[in-house]
């Protein structure tokens, strides 16, 4: 099993869930994320409008979904059509591994708990 | 008469309007976590000014003091006594009603200047003594019969809504305040909520226009030129203030210019009943000038008087109250007072000067003295603690969050 993390622009996420839903997965959950990659920070105003500084400010998405190895090539396809734009700031994607996972409902665990 | 009561009740609620929209306006300044607490400052001035002023702050403000009249009221009309019903005394419930909206919202503007780290306990004695011992005696001083009412042969300091009495006091005060208490451990950089800032603004701007039309006192032309010059200062120190951040940063934001049009406010406050359209445009342009100025000056001295209070507060009031002397129109004012620029005439500057320095000079060394007190009781003390300013005060000091995102609610 391995999860997949996705970090990508806030305005695409229906178009990676609709994708993800497409190929198969079964659940994921996003959040609203705050920082910087190549995009450098972004220049806010501070005070009463005297000075502007910069702030690692940049907002994504992190989207994180665990997935059974078959799927991998599949998913991560999925996530880099639906986000890719060739712009700085595209996002990244890391896989790791899950040692296991359960249904709450019915107990189950490994993979056919996805 | 009619007339009157009506406008001065509506003027009366406009200034009421006030004190939330400053709570609004502050809040949307500090970080996330202090919302609820900077709202509360102003809250809970209501709450406790609104009783103090009818038990005893108004009767020191307006009362004859006796021989002691230079300096403060009497006690004749604590709890109101000898203001009867019918409006037939010296002083009357309408003007009782709209004098306690003013007493309110002075304590709510310091609080500005030491959020996000004083305790509240501690600021709910401090809205009943500073009340006590520093608003109410400066009010009697400027429109009570006291000194400030008694300069140059009579004629008295121009002040026409509260200049001195509100902002001066205030502003000084705050400056006092954030010395004694020391700076904030991580203050924020950005607002937490600009829209909260302009919203708060609006509020103002829409209650000073009782502020300052209702200190006209009736329904007459000096209340309707107050309205428009209010506006009229408003409108150039938030576009000033906007278009210099604007040179400076390449960026105009919401908080720049709805600061610059409280500081407008603040400017015209105490010369809306003396100048016409065109000092008022002056005023607001050399409010949002000055104030900004002011604001870069304050920080660089290490004081953290977080929300600026002296500087919006503080030096838009001198700047106003000496602009008041400057620009005064005799057809507006009256005509035992000529301004600078139609008469040439500098007496009138000098009484400003002298109402803003002993204004100045007590309510700071008034204020000082008051919060070192009250830092020495024990179980009092200024600063919440260390953990507490972290974790922010609305968890706590109220055990409330502004906010919750996390399923609980």
């Amino acid at each position: 099993m391995l999860k997949i993390e996705a970090i990508f622009r806030p305005e695409r996420v229906s178009a990676v869930t609709n994708a993800l839903l497409d190929v198969g997965v079964t659940g994921f959950n996003y959040q609203n994320v705050t920082g910087q990659g190549q995009q450098k920070g972004v220049e806010v105003i501070v005070g009463r409008g005297g000075q502007a500084t910069t702030r690692s400010t940049v907002a994504k998405t992190l989207l994180v979904t665990v997935v059974s190895d078959d799927k991998k090539d599949a998913v991560i396809d999925a996530i880099v059509s639906a986000t890719q734009t060739g712009e700085i700031g595209d996002g990244k994607i890391f896989v790791s591994s899950v040692s296991d996972t359960i249904r709450v409902r019915t107990g189950e665990s490994g993979e056919a708990a996805l | 008469m009619e007339g009157k009561i009506a406008w001065m009740l509506t003027a009366s609620a406009l200034v009421f309007f006030m004190t939330p929209g400053l709570a609004f306006f502050y809040g949307g300044l500090v970080r996330a976590k202090n919302l609820v607490n900077t709202i509360m400052y102003c809250f809970v001035s209501i709450a406790v000014v609104s009783i103090v002023w009818v038990l005893w702050g108004f009767s020191i403000a307006f009362d004859d003091g006796g021989s002691a009249n230079d300096f403060i009221g009497g006690f004749s009309m604590v709890g109101l006594q000898n203001v009867p019903f019918d409006g037939s005394g010296d002083w009357t419930l309408l003007d009782v009603t709209f004098q306690m909206m003013f007493a309110i919202i002075t304590p709510a503007l310091i609080t500005g200047a030491f959020v996000e780290r004083f305790k509240f306990s501690t600021y709910l004695i401090f809205l009943v003594i500073w009340s006590t011992v520093v608003y109410s005696p400066v009010t009697h001083w400027v429109w009570g019969g006291g000194w400030i009412s008694q300069l140059g042969d009579g004629r008295g300091a121009l002040d026409f809504a509260g200049g001195t009495v509100i902002h001066i006091n205030a502003g000084i005060a705050a400056l006092a305040a954030a010395w004694l208490l020391g700076k904030r451990r991580n203050p924020g950089l950005q607002s937490n909520n600009v829209p909260y800032v302009v919203l708060g603004a609006a509020i103002l701007w829409f209650g000073w226009f009782g502020f300052n039309a209702g200190s006209a006192g009736t329904a007459d032309n000096s209340a309707v030129n107050a309205f428009l010059v209010t506006n009229v200062a408003a409108a150039a120190a938030a576009l000033t203030w906007g278009l210099i951040s604007m040179i400076r940063t390449g960026k105009m934001g919401a908080v720049g210019v709805a600061t610059g049009a409280v500081a407008g406010l603040v400017a015209i406050t105490p010369a809306a009943g003396a100048v016409g359209v065109m000092g008022s445009l002056a005023i607001g342009f050399g409010a949002g000038v000055l104030c900004f100025i002011a604001v870069e000056l304050i920080h660089r001295t290490g004081l953290d008087d977080a929300l600026d209070v002296f500087a919006v507060h503080g030096i838009g009031g001198i700047w106003g109250a000496l602009a008041a002397g400057i620009f005064t129109v005799t057809a507006i004012a009256g005509d035992d007072y000529l301004g600078l620029v139609e008469h040439g005439d500098l007496e009138q500057l000098g009484i400003q000067a002298v109402s803003v320095l002993g204004t100045l000079v007590y309510s700071a060394v008034a204020t000082i003295i008051i919060l070192y007190i009250l830092d020495k009781i024990p179980g009092l003390g200024l600063r919440v603690s260390e953990a507490e300013e972290d974790m922010g005060l609305d968890l706590a000091s109220h055990g409330e969050q502004a906010s919750v995102g996390d399923g609980a609610d």
